[in-house]
């Protein structure tokens, strides 16, 4: 990490399947809470669907799923984390959203390699709170932009 | 006058006062080169401007006054005289286009006087013999004084430039083979003085009436609109819902606006094709140069409008196409001269409207495609077996041409064959919503066809349900709905495993849209009582079975989102009325799930189907307006009566809309869905009448009686509409009367089921090439209680005759390709089930001699073909003589 011992960095905090996530908040558009998915037939298991939120097409990925966990129950209540990635619109679906919450950007540490295998992908760090983990989470690779780069 | 010289006028009335000014300038500063290199830029922007648009005149005068001006860049003295004389003729370019601006033609005239004037000057202005062996930087250096500064262009270089671009005279082209494209001839002498002298002087300039917008904004706007147009559906659907009466007025008025705005931005973002075009002819004379070959370039139709977008997509396909024909198709000189044909290729590109489409023809006069040898080669790229490739018909050959990676080429040139190319050519144009297909004749020709939508930004869509979820098809892929049913007219047939829809005399391959959209194609999702979209693709039509279809609606075509572009099935996103997100289907997408099973069976169960794209036809058409969207068009033959009621006299009764007409209620039926009754004042109605019943439709507004050759586009058949024609300039929906009939009638046409207990209805078969005419009279007379086998020729009918069905009366229309009324008539007197019933010429003919030779060959009754009541009563006499003899 580059960035000055005395950087302070922001999170929307998030919570996945008990886990918790931290989402850096200049790339949150808007938290919200998802209405009237449509599903799209054929489309990749964690893609949940798309969404018109104000007149714009989002397309909401399950993050349950992209984690590899269980999809959660369908009639369980849903947060989206509305996030931009090259002026597309995304919603990363989550369980329930927590505080945003600041920190010294020297206080994140770097991936620990007992991490879930599955997971380290999607994540940049770890930061260590009082009594639990907050991992955070690489918005990108969420989205899956990458996988998009190396199919094409 | 069309906008491309409007342009032209903006922009070179802009340049002559830039170059008027710039040559004051250089009159006194005469070793500015700076000036010059300007000056010399914009009369050659001129110069080829002239050229692109064909207008000879100014051609020549600025061809001629550049020619001078080329000789003060050589170092000629500019000599007051010379000067004044370039100054005139930059006068006579301005008459003659303020002449053009008035009447939007080049006047004719004699500019001879003052061309040979410049000429003269020209040869005396002989430059000062340059040093003999000075590289062009030293000469350059020799007329500046200095050396040049990075950018600026040397003399030489100018000169290049200069010289490439094709003037009035031959001058010596780098390729003399490519000028046979642009040498107008210079303007005639003529005894008549010059007519462009005298011009108006007080007409406004165009330069004043119109402004440039950037495109910016122009794209910001439709944005704009298309967000408006989903609000204005939301609301809408709301007032639908609710059935608050109070919206209605001023939402009708929202829908006009908004209607007129969408129009008027959608007008704004149109350009020609041309200008895709303005590269061809030297792109062409480059492509001469290098393949040796001599190529004529001919363009038509280039000011058929296209929105820009749609423009952008489709300028790097049309430029391979050409680059295609000038490489594969057309033959070099030898060949071609061996094989009789001129030296000269012609590669001809014409663009022209139809239906909501603009169609470009690329043609060559070429060596055309080969069959036998794509078959091979599909056959060795494992694209077909050989046993399929030699039942497919050469048309069916033809487009494996499209396939990735296939190029018939022998040899690979720079210029294409490295089988990269047709596909990537398809895969663009079907991107846009376009289709390709083409036409090839050996030793004759090959003709490419592109279909390209008009816009893509909003299109009209039929919204259909597939399990849980709605889906939007385009409309113009769709060419119409069938109800197929076990025992109806059109049945589901299984060959093999693949089930195949007979609908009339077509098998068409089925598509489950729901087992499609689960990913399980066996699975079976639908039964033989199935309802079916009959939609186009690029290379077939085909059904698509849904479980329901809603409506048709204008929608905001919005991006498949990155992530969800890799599924062929879908083609973009909209938001619907009530804000729920629907993804529009692609229909070639669709297509490719077509089972190769299907496909097989239907080639080996149908003969080549070869529909016909559009029908031309000559009848008056009333055109009116019904809430929002395209005009619409009823065939006015149809019509009994135009009303005008008080919108306060229309009742509701039993839920729908009633009026007292004429001592008895007549039903309403609103034209459209979306169009909202007036609160007062009066309301438009054409009123059709049908064996003693009326029934009233509602419009907003009647626009015109049009009377033309109106062609009917296959694509956009949907509930209450038989197609797409363009009337007067506008795409306008052609009304299918029968089925807004059927809608008031329903209750009189369970009554006449009731009664064909005792009565047995009167089997019609209905012979009409024309499809316009077999689906406007097919319900009409299913509506007066007839059994209408239509059927789209005579051949056909004979085959149907032979097969054993049985008619009791043929109704047949005169004129038709290839087996016509009278033969068709004669044919059927020769076959002992036909020989002595009822045979009815239908037709426009009216000359006695027609009808005599009708009745010589075996018709029983001649109805002129408009005259549908006449027909209808012509049948009834007919089946009621039936009957009693019976």
């Amino acid at each position: 990490m580059s960035h000055a011992a005395d950087a302070r960095r922001g999170f929307v905090t998030v919570e996945i399947a008990g886990q918790l996530f931290g989402i850096a908040i200049e790339r949150v558009r808007e938290v919200f809470a998802p209405e009237r998915i449509t599903r799209v037939p054929l489309s990749g298991e964690e893609i949940a669907g798309v969404l018109n939120l104000r007149g714009r097409i989002v397309t909401a990925i399950d993050m349950r799923v992209r984690l590899g966990r269980p999809r959660s129950d369908p009639t369980a209540s849903r947060m989206a984390i509305g996030v931009e990635k090259s002026q597309e619109d995304f919603a990363l679906l989550v369980d329930r959203p927590g505080d945003v919450i600041e920190m010294d950007a020297s206080a994140i540490e770097p991936t620990p390699a007992t991490l879930d295998k599955s997971w380290q992908a999607f994540i940049q760090g770890v930061y260590r709170m009082e009594d639990r983990l907050m991992l955070i989470l690489d918005v990108d690779r969420a989205i899956g932009a990458d996988e998009l780069a190396e199919a094409a | 006058m069309d906008d491309l010289l409007r342009d032209f006028l903006t922009e070179t009335a802009e340049n002559l006062d830039l170059v008027e000014s710039d040559f004051v300038r250089f009159e006194t500063e005469p070793r500015n080169d700076k000036i010059l290199g300007n000056i010399f830029r914009l009369v050659h922007t001129v110069k080829g401007a002239c050229g692109f648009l064909g207008l000879a005149r100014l051609e020549a005068v600025a061809h001629a006054a550049e020619t001078l001006m080329g000789r003060f860049r050589s170092g000629a003295i500019a000599t007051p005289e010379a000067v004044t004389l370039i100054l005139s003729a930059i006068d006579r370019i301005k008459e003659i286009m303020a002449d053009i601006e008035r009447t939007g033609l080049e006047p004719s005239g004699d500019d001879e006087v003052l061309i040979s004037e410049l000429d003269r000057q020209a040869a005396a202005a002989v430059p000062p013999p340059p040093p003999a062996e000075l590289t062009p930087e030293q000469k350059t250096e020799a007329t500046l004084g200095r050396p040049l500064k990075p950018g600026e262009i040397s003399l030489d270089e100018l000169e290049r430039i200069f010289q490439e671009a094709s003037g009035p005279e031959p001058v010596a082209l780098a390729a003399p083979a490519a000028n046979q494209n642009a040498t107008p001839e210079p303007a005639k002498p003529a005894a008549a003085a010059a007519a462009g002298e005298e011009t108006g002087k007080d007409q406004p300039s165009v330069a004043n009436q119109s402004i440039r917008v950037g495109v910016d904004t122009l794209d910001r706007l439709m944005t704009m609109v298309s967000e408006l147009v989903l609000t204005r559906n939301q609301l809408t659907d709301t007032v639908r819902k609710t059935g608050d009466e109070t919206f209605q007025l001023p939402l009708q008025r929202l829908t006009h606006v908004t209607a007129e705005l969408q129009e008027g931005v959608m007008k704004a973002r149109m350009q020609p094709i041309g200008a895709a075009w303005r590269a061809f002819p030297r792109l062409v004379r480059d492509l001469s140069a290098d393949l040796g070959k001599k190529i004529e370039l001919v363009m038509e139709g280039g000011d058929a409008e296209l929105d820009r977008q749609v423009l952008d997509l489709i300028k790097d396909p049309l430029t391979h196409m050409v680059r295609n024909c000038a490489d594969h198709g057309l033959e070099g000189s030898a060949e071609r001269v061996a094989a009789r044909k001129p030296e000269t290729g012609t590669i001809r590109l014409s663009a022209f409207h139809q239906g909501g489409y603009v169609i470009v023809e690329i043609c060559d006069d070429g060596r055309g495609l080969n069959p036998d040898k794509i078959r091979k080669k599909a056959v060795a790229n494992g694209l077909a077996t050989q046993a399929e490739a030699e039942r497919m018909t050469d048309q069916q050959v033809y487009r494996f041409i499209f396939a990735p990676g296939f190029s018939t080429a022998d040899k690979i040139t720079n210029v294409s064959g490295r089988g990269v190319g047709l596909d990537v050519v398809r895969a663009n144009v079907e991107l846009i919503g376009g289709s390709i297909d083409l036409k090839s004749a050996p030793g004759a020709g090959t003709t490419f066809i592109i279909r390209i939508p008009l816009t893509l930004a909003i299109i009209s869509a039929l919204t259909v349900v597939a399990g849980a979820a709605a889906y939007a098809i385009p409309q113009l892929a769709v060419l119409e709905l069938v109800h197929a049913g076990a025992r109806g007219e059109h049945r589901i047939e299984k060959v093999g495993d693949a089930r195949l829809l007979r609908l009339r005399d077509q098998l068409l391959p089925l598509v489950g849209l729901k087992s499609l959209l689960s990913g399980d194609s066996v699975e079976d999702d639908f039964d033989d009582n199935a309802l079916v979209v009959v939609a186009q693709s690029s290379d077939e039509a085909f059904g698509i079975v849904v479980d329901e279809v809603l409506h048709t609606e204008e929608i905001v075509v919005k991006p498949m989102a990155s992530r969800l572009k890799h599924i062929p099935l879908f083609a973009g996103t909209t938001i619907l009325g009530d804000g729920s997100v629907v993804l529009i289907l692609d229909p070639n997408g669709l297509a490719q799930s077509v089972s190769e099973t299907a496909r097989d069976a239907r080639v080996a169960t149908t003969e080549e189907h070869t529909g016909k794209v559009g029908e031309n036809s000559v009848v008056p058409m009333l055109v009116f307006r019904a809430g929002s969207g395209a005009p619409k068009a009823a065939p006015l033959a149809l019509l009994t009566r135009l009303e005008m009621i008080e919108s306060s006299k229309i009742e509701i009764a039993d839920g729908r809309h009633v009026v007292q007409y004429r001592g008895s209620l007549m039903p309403l039926i609103r034209a459209s869905d979306d169009l909202m009754l007036s609160q007062s004042g009066e309301q438009p109605l054409l009123v059709f009448s049908d064996d003693g019943r009326w029934v009233g439709l509602i419009v907003d507004e009647i626009l015109d009686i049009v009377e033309e050759r109106i062609e009917i586009g296959l694509g956009s058949s949907s509930i209450g509409t038989q197609g797409t024609a363009v009337i007067a300039g506008k795409a306008t929906e052609i009304l299918d009367v029968g089925y807004y009939l059927t809608l008031a009638f329903d209750d009189w046409l369970s009554r006449k089921d009731r009664m064909q207990e005792t009565t047995p209805q009167t089997r019609i078969l209905l012979v009409d090439d024309s499809s316009f005419f077999r689906n406007m009279l097919a319900p009409a007379l299913s509506a007066a209680g007839y059994r209408v086998t239509p059927v789209d020729g005579g051949a056909a009918a004979l085959a149907l005759v032979q097969e054993g069905k049985t008619f009791d009366i043929v109704v047949s229309d005169i004129e038709m390709p290839e087996m016509d009324g009278f033969g068709l008539a004669a044919a059927l007197r020769g076959e002992p089930a036909t020989a002595q019933i009822p045979i009815v010429a239908l037709s426009s003919l009216t000359a006695p001699e027609v009808i005599q030779r009708a009745y010589q060959s075996g018709f029983s009754d001649y109805v002129a073909k408009f005259d549908r009541p006449g027909l209808v009563a012509t049948l009834n006499a007919l089946s009621s003589d039936q009957r009693r003899a019976a």
